[in-house]
């Protein structure tokens, strides 16, 4: 078995408002029956649009949030219900790094106090001491290892991104889940971390969870790609399969509506416009949740929903995929 | 003949306790009625200040702005607050990127589109509410005379968008600025948002200037691209020219930097070096010459000399602002630039 993650049948449901004195909590069905698998030294990418459910499910596999139903197995051992004690010694092997790199480190602490964290939460003294193996961590992420004793708000954006990604990596994780890494960079910056992620994934041969809105930025970092439509994952497939020949109708509307750099090529692409928004999580369709902006939807997509099958190398959500 | 909009020479300074920021430094361009310039850079290049000086809306602020902002013969960077706000909404009008902070909270959207319709023309109350509900059903919000007595939290993101829209078009503007109109919204609404524009730009004939960072975005909408670099036009020139065969080192980083849909997935991006300047302490000679890759083919007068935004070929109206000759600029393209491309 060469899994390091699997996940079954996970479930997040967050309570919503409630109406009336009596009446019943809405429940926000954030994450509903999520089923996947990443090997050791993959890189997967989750990426759906905004409210699909892909950021909870980071924080679930992470375990920073607590799954409603389902499991998650990490190396083989079941840590859905592990207690914050439990699960210390393998946070070890199972990273995060946040969007923002402006709210995800702590204004007060200097880089290497930052970057350090870990083995003082870890209770773990690295070879040659925390300092040494910290300049060797910002030496590894591009930044100058003498900037050890500066304070967050010296650096710019990308390098305050590579400042968490250098805290990930202290560990040496197996795992590490990247929450949109470089969506809040600017396009220059962007490259360079997206270029640093993928030397490091195969420099530590580093599984990935990378959670992302791009597809454009997606098709340069992951091996497999999950595409997620309100909470559900309507299509799995590697990457050059989804890309070149996508299954879902939603997987390939959202590949239409990515803008084209170049302007001879803007005529010769299919355009597929989506109409409305993404219904909302609190009260999804019933059926195929895409079928309310489903150019296919029959009357099967409203009774039945469709179930993740099999089709080539792809599995699919769909009851008329492509 | 001169076009509908032209800016000469604006520039835009604020003081500040670390020194002057350079925020705009010698801009000029021009726009026709019917359309779109996209002026693209990073955070902090000075698009954004740009546009607002457009707008007359650093009257009042600390910041300086010198040159002019001719909209239709009719300088706006000379005549007064008072006189600029009648011209707001009517004659020029503007977009945000964040549609939640820019709709008031407390009022409906009906009652924020018909506000600048009425200040604008003499009609009544229900009337401009009529107006209101007109606009939303143009720009494809279902429902119009529902929604309009909605409030701005009870719309998505993408409804928001359209509203500001509608807002913004209620007076017929000649001159709409899109400031990152797309970059808050999931990219199948964005998609969306951008055919809604085009629609409204051929109806209207309203010149649009498209503030953005996203290259894909101004291709698909734009005529001209204006790419600034630390305040400064970097490069100058139509979507075809700038996107197809830049000129500025600049460009070449950005186009080949970008992830695409096209192209080999597993060669590493191109990425430029560095980060922006700051514009306290904008670099001497050209600002981009320290992520420069090409200084040592030019020498001292990178760092020493700012150049002149010229053109590419003597006549052509593809501008650029770089040291380098054409000659070598060429050579550079045709065996770095363009298998990247």
């Amino acid at each position: 078995m060469n899994s390091i993650l699997k996940v079954e049948g996970l479930t997040k449901h967050f309570p919503g408002n409630k109406h009336s004195l009596f009446g019943k909590r809405d429940v926000v069905q954030a994450v509903d029956g999520l089923t996947f698998e990443v090997e050791k030294g993959e890189a997967i990418a989750l990426v759906g649009e905004s409210g699909c459910g892909k950021s909870t499910t980071g924080r679930l596999i992470t375990r920073l949030l607590e799954p409603t139903a389902g499991t998650i197995t990490f190396e083989g051992r079941d840590i859905t219900h592990l207690s914050n004690a439990e699960m210390r010694p393998i946070r070890a092997d199972l990273q995060i790094i946040f969007q923002d790199p402006y709210a995800s480190l702590n204004p007060r602490h200097t880089v290497g106090t930052i970057v350090a964290s870990p083995f003082r939460i870890g209770g773990v003294t690295p070879e040659g001491g925390a300092k040494k193996r910290v300049q060797e961590l910002l030496e590894i992420v591009g930044l100058n290892p003498e900037h050890y004793n500066r304070y967050p708000h010296e650096f710019s954006g990308g390098q305050r991104q590579r400042i968490g990604i250098a805290r990930a990596l202290a560990l040496r994780p197996k795992l590490i889940v990247a929450d949109e890494p470089v969506s809040a960079l600017d396009v220059s910056i962007q490259a360079q971390v997206i270029n640093l992620l993928k030397d490091l994934q195969k420099q530590f041969d580093i599984a990935f969870v990378f959670i992302a809105h791009d597809l454009a930025v997606v098709r340069h970092f992951a091996q497999r790609v999950a595409v997620m439509y309100l909470g559900n994952i309507v299509e799995i497939a590697d990457r050059d399969t989804l890309y070149s020949n996508p299954k879902h109708p939603y997987t390939k509307a959202l590949l239409s509506a990515v803008p084209e750099v170049d302007p001879d090529a803007i005529g010769s692409r299919e355009r597929i416009r989506l109409t409305g928004d993404v219904p909302n999580p609190i009260n999804p369709p019933s059926g195929c949740r895409f079928r309310t902006r489903c150019w296919k939807a029959q009357d099967i997509c409203a009774s039945n929903p469709p179930e993740l099958l099999h089709i080539g190398s792809t599995q699919v959500a769909c009851h008329f995929p492509e | 003949m001169s076009s509908f909009l032209e800016v000469k020479n604006l520039s835009v300074s604020f003081p500040t306790e670390d020194g002057v920021v350079r925020a705009v430094d010698d801009m000029s361009f021009s726009l026709e009625k019917g359309k779109t310039l996209g002026i693209v850079g990073e955070s902090g290049s000075g698009k954004s200040v740009t546009s607002l000086a457009i707008l007359g809306l650093h009257k009042g602020s600390s910041a300086e702005v010198s040159g002019q902002i001719l909209i239709d013969g009719q300088d706006i960077n000379a005549i007064p607050e008072t006189e600029v706000r009648l011209l707001r909404g009517k004659l020029m009008s503007m977009i945000f990127q964040d549609a939640l902070a820019a709709l008031h909270p407390y009022y409906t959207v009906g009652n924020q589109i018909a506000e600048a319709y009425l200040v604008h023309n003499k009609i009544s109350k229900a009337e401009a509410k009529k107006r209101a509900i007109e606009m939303l059903d143009r720009v494809g919000i279902p429902e119009p005379q529902k929604r309009v007595d909605d409030y701005p939290h009870q719309f998505s993101g993408g409804m928001r968008q359209r509203a500001m829209i509608a807002m913004a078009l209620s007076c017929n503007p000649s001159l709409l600025i899109a400031d990152e109109p797309t970059t808050a919204l999931d990219v199948t609404v964005q998609a969306q948002i951008i055919d809604l524009l085009r629609d409204l730009q051929k109806e209207f004939n309203t010149a649009i200037i498209l503030i953005t960072h996203d290259l894909g975005v101004v291709s698909e909408t734009a005529d001209d691209i204006l790419l600034m670099y630390a305040g400064k036009a970097i490069e100058y020139g139509t979507v075809r020219d700038v996107l197809q065969k830049p000129q500025h080192p600049y460009g070449w980083g950005l186009l080949t930097s970008i992830p695409r849909l096209t192209g080999d997935p597993n060669k590493s991006l191109a990425a430029i070096p560095g980060t922006p300047p700051s514009l306290i302490s904008v670099p001497g000679g050209c600002a981009f010459h320290p992520r420069c890759s090409y200084v040592s083919k030019v020498g001292e007068a990178c760092s020493s000399s700012i150049p002149g935004l010229l053109p590419v070929t003597s006549g052509a109206h593809h501008l650029v602002r770089c040291h380098l000759d054409t000659a070598a600029r060429e050579e550079i393209f045709r065996s770095q630039v363009a298998p990247n491309l």
